[in-house]
């Protein structure tokens, strides 16, 4: 007999008289124990994993008799952005819209940030640093990098803003919208502890707010200070945490960016308590239209480019974060599934961190049996940087494809011709957060005539 | 044709911003060693991103992130600096001849910055190996989250002196009007007199070691432990 909800391991199976309460459930009972147990709260990583709405909420409707397609493999469908056409002297171009998210090099393997690299530089897209500092490996094998600045600044120096191509000033994070980091002392190796100059060992928080400016007026004179040290080269992005996207993404743009990331809800952490992960922030889908209807009035749409990250899985979720009004998509935790993270194959090995594959998300601990969100040595060689790097390769170019497949169907020869129009929601919900019809009526939730 | 010992003089009154950086950021390739810039007018972001060994004299008040991530240089202000003076700074010095506004230093990594007047809030906050020397009193917030190098403090420190810090040395004359989480006095070791005294002079600070008392980490942060879970 099958567990009563399909979980994992609990050994708990149902039986007829066996009623399971709606609100304490296995999960939730057993987090009360946990706590009770081991008084703090869960800490992991991975991101949202209760039901939001989201882009399955979501379908495309096809061309019919009065839109026609374009014809698959024969006909042109354009997939390139470029990004940073508003300030920079050199705007980026990638040839994907689907870019690799910002993961730290001691979150994550010296192998797994160079696969990283090998994977997004095939594909012709950037991948993004971490809260640690640029590594050679991720610098040498990113033919693209962008180069975060979090309020940390661990390992942030000159010479890296400068040998970056792109620079993102991390505000927030859609895992944890107002929330720091925790690098847990597990995870802290000598060379980890030396780019951040901290002791071996000791957890290693990063602050939640930056150290030298508060608000988007000093975040536009930061900015100016970033750009006059890279003599105006380089795109300034900046990456916020879903939340209020569309004041937010109002005031990054009088604030100077190039380029805005909204992150949602279920955008990825290494580290995380739970209760933020799953209790902070907005669906990823409800707040694209809230931005881009931002920078639609600011007449910026378009011209500074809207990156949108948290729970992208597949070429569908691209091309639906493209109608709303997205130019890319960003990737992290797909990212770090395409290079073997939660693998069958270690099926035994998560059993013995009292885990399972496709659920382990306890990245924070540094025991990854892929070698992925690991710094142990003999754990991180497992996992092979070059074969890493053709199997993102392989996922990028699969949702690219993916994501032309849905724009010729619309009949669209670039798949940034993807507009609201060409989508209907399943859900009223959906249907309110992405402003597009319900399917089968012309009701947009809050926005027909009579205010309904 | 210009030698090492030419100054260059640069009017920020008549030349743009941009133009200034440039040219100091393109002279560490050669031209002249030492710089003079004058008419500031508070401007922000004058003299940041310089990797070379000039000395920059800066004659007036300036704006946010003056002499940003420093590498080398030997930077002067006469006057005084807004927000952010020498943050990131890697290597080399700063001196600011007035007060400097909040976060002065902040997370810089190297190098010696030196405040004859008073340092406003969060005075080397984040601070990962720089050296600092304020000649008069410091903000509250100052050395938050410290990671290493030495703050020395000739004057009186604010509230919640170095919340949650790391391994910063901090060394204080005056009083101190509050610790932050985690911060305690401590012993001023035969180590910890030398580093004050050497930096007591290379900042030409007219005050004795023994005057000073030595705060930093009690290290019961450095690891979770619910049962400190209200100091953090």
């Amino acid at each position: 007999m099958s567990d009563y909800n399909g979980q994992a391991g609990d050994g708990m199976n149902w039986q007829p008289g066996l009623r399971e309460s709606y609100i304490f459930d296995r999960n939730t009972i057993e987090e009360i124990r946990r706590a009770a147990s081991q008084g703090i709260y869960d800490i992991r990583g991975f991101g949202a994993k209760r039901k939001l709405p989201h882009f399955d909420d979501l379908l495309f409707l096809g061309a019919s008799m009065s839109r026609y397609p374009l014809e698959g493999y024969r006909e042109r469908c354009d997939t390139s952005v470029t990004l940073g056409t508003r300030f920079a002297k050199k705007p980026i171009e990638i040839k994907i819209p689907i870019t690799i998210a910002g993961m730290s090099f001691g979150a994550l393997s010296g192998q797994a940030k160079e696969a990283l690299g090998r994977g997004a530089t095939m594909a012709g897209t950037s991948t993004t640093t971490g809260d640690g500092g640029m590594t050679e490996e991720e610098r040498g094998h990113s033919e693209i990098l962008v180069y975060q600045v979090l309020p940390s600044r661990y390992g942030m120096n000159p010479d890296d803003l400068r040998r970056a191509d792109a620079i993102e000033v991390v505000v927030g994070q859609g895992a944890k919208p107002g929330g720091g980091g925790m690098l847990l002392g597990q995870k802290i190796s000598d060379r980890v502890a030396e780019m951040r100059n901290l002791p071996k060992g000791i957890d290693q928080r990063s602050a939640c707010r930056h150290p030298d400016w508060t608000g988007p007026d000093d975040l536009e004179i930061k900015i100016e200070e970033i750009r006059e040290i890279t003599d105006w080269e380089k795109p300034i992005y900046i990456k916020i945490g879903a939340s209020r996207p569309y004041y937010d993404t109002q005031l990054a743009v009088k604030a100077g960016a190039d380029v805005i990331v909204l992150d949602g809800m279920q955008g990825g952490t290494a580290a995380t308590q739970d209760v933020f992960i799953e209790h902070v922030g907005l669906p990823t889908l409800a707040c694209i239209r809230e931005a881009v209807e931002a920078l639609q009035e600011m007449g910026m749409h378009r011209e500074v480019q809207l990156i949108v990250s948290g729970g992208i899985r597949n070429g569908a979720d691209v091309a639906k974060a493209l109608a709303l009004g997205a130019d890319a998509v960003s990737i992290g935790v797909a990212a770090m599934i395409a290079l073997g993270d939660n693998d069958p194959a270690y099926a035994d090995e998560y059993a013995k961190i009292g885990s399972a594959a496709g659920f382990y998300d306890d990245w924070h601990e540094g025991k990854d049996p892929a070698g992925i969100s690991t710094q142990d040595p003999e754990l991180s060689k497992r996992l092979d940087p070059e074969l890493g790097g053709r199997r993102l390769n392989n996922y990028l170019k699969t949702m690219t494809l993916e994501t032309q497949t849905l724009a010729r169907a619309a009949g669209k020869s670039d798949v940034h011709n993807l507009e609201p129009e060409d989508l209907v929601a399943l859900t009223i919900e959906a249907a309110a957060m992405a402003r597009v019809p319900l399917a089968g009526t012309d009701w947009i939730p809050g926005r027909s005539k009579d205010g309904f | 044709m210009t030698t090492a010992t030419d100054v260059k003089v640069v009017d920020l009154a008549t030349t743009p911003l941009r133009e200034l950086n440039q040219r100091l950021h393109d002279g560490a390739a050669g031209g002249p060693l030492r710089w003079r810039i004058i008419n500031p007018g508070g401007a922000h972001a004058v003299a940041v991103g310089v990797d070379a060994p000039f000395e920059i004299e800066i004659e007036g008040h300036t704006g946010y992130y003056t002499a940003g991530m420093n590498k080398h240089a030997h930077v002067r202000v006469n006057g005084n600096v807004g927000v952010g003076c020498g943050e990131n700074i890697m290597s080399g010095t700063i001196h600011i001849t007035g007060n400097a506004s909040q976060a002065c230093a902040a997370t810089g990594r190297g190098g010696l910055v030196i405040v004859e007047g008073d340092a406003a809030a969060r005075c080397g906050i984040s601070m990962k190996g720089v050296e600092i020397v304020v000649k008069g009193s410091i903000g509250h917030m100052s050395a938050f989250m410290a990671q290493s190098g030495a703050l020395v403090v000739c004057g009186d420190a604010g509230d919640s002196l170095g919340d949650s810090i790391y391994e910063t040395h901090i060394y204080v004359r005056g009083s101190v009007e509050g610790l932050g989480a985690d911060c305690i006095e401590k012993e001023l070791k035969e180590f910890h007199r030398e580093e004050l005294g050497r930096l007591l002079t290379a900042a030409g600070a007219d005050a004795k070691v023994d005057e000073f008392k030595r705060y930093g980490s009690a290290r019961r942060l450095y690891n979770f432990n619910i049962d400190h879970a209200g100091e953090y």
